[in-house]
């Protein structure tokens, strides 16, 4: 996170979007509406294949809660799920089967890779293991460590959310996106 | 023998020798105790009959196949790749190691699943390692790797990292 939180900062989890104010209405666009929406309610599909799960599973705990961001609700079912996160290494041999759970999952979706292992392959440099998820799939956002601590992890859920409110509702169609899916031999 | 004494350890190298040599004359190549165990270096050829006999041997009993491992030792002429067999006999606690021996041209060795169905998944390993044949396995593919890979990773000739990635700078590793 950007700023620094002291225990005494008073947090506004959500902000109104910018429209137009006045005594009784609220007059914005449905757009952001629907963004403000999808921000804080993202359902996470968490991939986790090794250690950076576990810092996941403190990250989900009530120290640091990732439910405050309105990721609560996880989704062990890529059809429902809004966000895959791929923690941990993700040998040659899982690679289709972490693609096929994305191909799964319906638009929108974003995808995070936590950890060296999943961004780049990590200390793996090996033949058996893939070089990071980038190499199948498109990644939306990137964090680093090894194993990233928790705080690094709601970071980067900060990250997405910045992406799933700032995004066009309909990113699918942009020619940019289908550009980029083509580019892995996704449909 | 309970306790793995030196001792105990040489009087077992003994007598699975002398038992080995006895019944399998021309097979037995050479024997050491290396640290704590019993080694005995075989001709490949007869490995199955070999460990049969000491599986159901009564005296010898081994009838726990620890583990199997395949070998590359490149610089060995003629006998560049082996199979390493490890033997226990539970009720006595004897604990024997074999090495057989093949050569990199031919690399083919019985299969001793009929013995200990668990060898099953451990020669797929080893062929899916080091690429060695084992004859009679009822179904010999890999186990581990991806199914489409073309070479036998254990091998000494490949390098371990992964030959598909193009950002690494040498002269930043220092090699």
């Amino acid at each position: 996170m950007s700023d620094i939180i002291t225990p005494r900062t008073k947090l506004q989890m959500s902000h109104s979007p910018a429209g137009v104010e006045g005594p009784g209405f609220f007059a914005t666009s449905l757009e952001k509406v629907v963004g403000m929406a999808r921000k804080n309610s993202i359902w996470p599909l968490p991939f986790a294949t090794s250690c950076c799960g576990i810092e996941f599973m403190a990250t989900m705990a009530s120290t640091y809660d990732l439910g405050r961001f309105g990721a609560e609700r996880l989704s062990f079912s890529p059809r429902q799920a809004d966000l895959l996160m791929v923690m941990g290494t993700i040998a040659k041999k899982m690679g289709p089967v972490l693609k096929q759970v994305y191909t799964q999952m319906a638009e929108p979706r974003w995808v995070l890779a936590m950890g060296a292992c999943a961004s780049s392959g990590g200390i793996f440099d090996t033949y058996s293991v893939l070089q990071g998820i980038d190499r199948i799939i498109p990644v939306d956002v990137y964090i680093p460590g090894c194993p990233p601590r928790p705080e690094q992890v709601l970071d980067g859920i900060l990250q997405i959310q910045k992406l799933v409110e700032s995004e066009s509702l309909r990113r699918r169609d942009s020619p940019e996106y289908k550009a980029l899916l083509a580019k892995y031999g996704i449909e | 023998m309970a306790v793995a004494t030196a001792e105990n350890i040489k009087t077992l190298h003994d007598t699975v020798l002398a038992k080995l040599k006895e019944k399998f004359a021309d097979d037995v190549i050479s024997s050491e105790i290396d640290y704590d165990f019993p080694v005995f270096v075989v001709k490949r050829e007869n490995i199955q009959n070999i460990l049969k006999f000491l599986k159901e041997d009564p005296e010898l009993n081994f009838h726990f196949l620890t583990t199997l491992c395949g070998l590359h030792y490149p610089d060995n002429k003629g006998k560049e790749f082996g199979v390493m067999y490890q033997l226990h006999n539970m009720p006595k606690n004897f604990r024997i190691r074999l090495k057989a021996f093949i050569p990199g041209n031919d690399l083919e060795i019985s299969s001793v699943t009929s013995l200990w169905a668990t060898a099953n998944w451990m020669e797929r390993q080893e062929y899916d390692f080091f690429g060695i044949i084992f004859k009679g396995h009822p179904n010999l593919k890999r186990i581990l790797n991806m199914d489409d890979i073309t070479f036998f990773p254990m091998r000494k000739e490949f390098p371990l990292e992964d030959p598909t990635r193009d950002d690494k700078d040498d002269t930043m590793f220092g090699r």
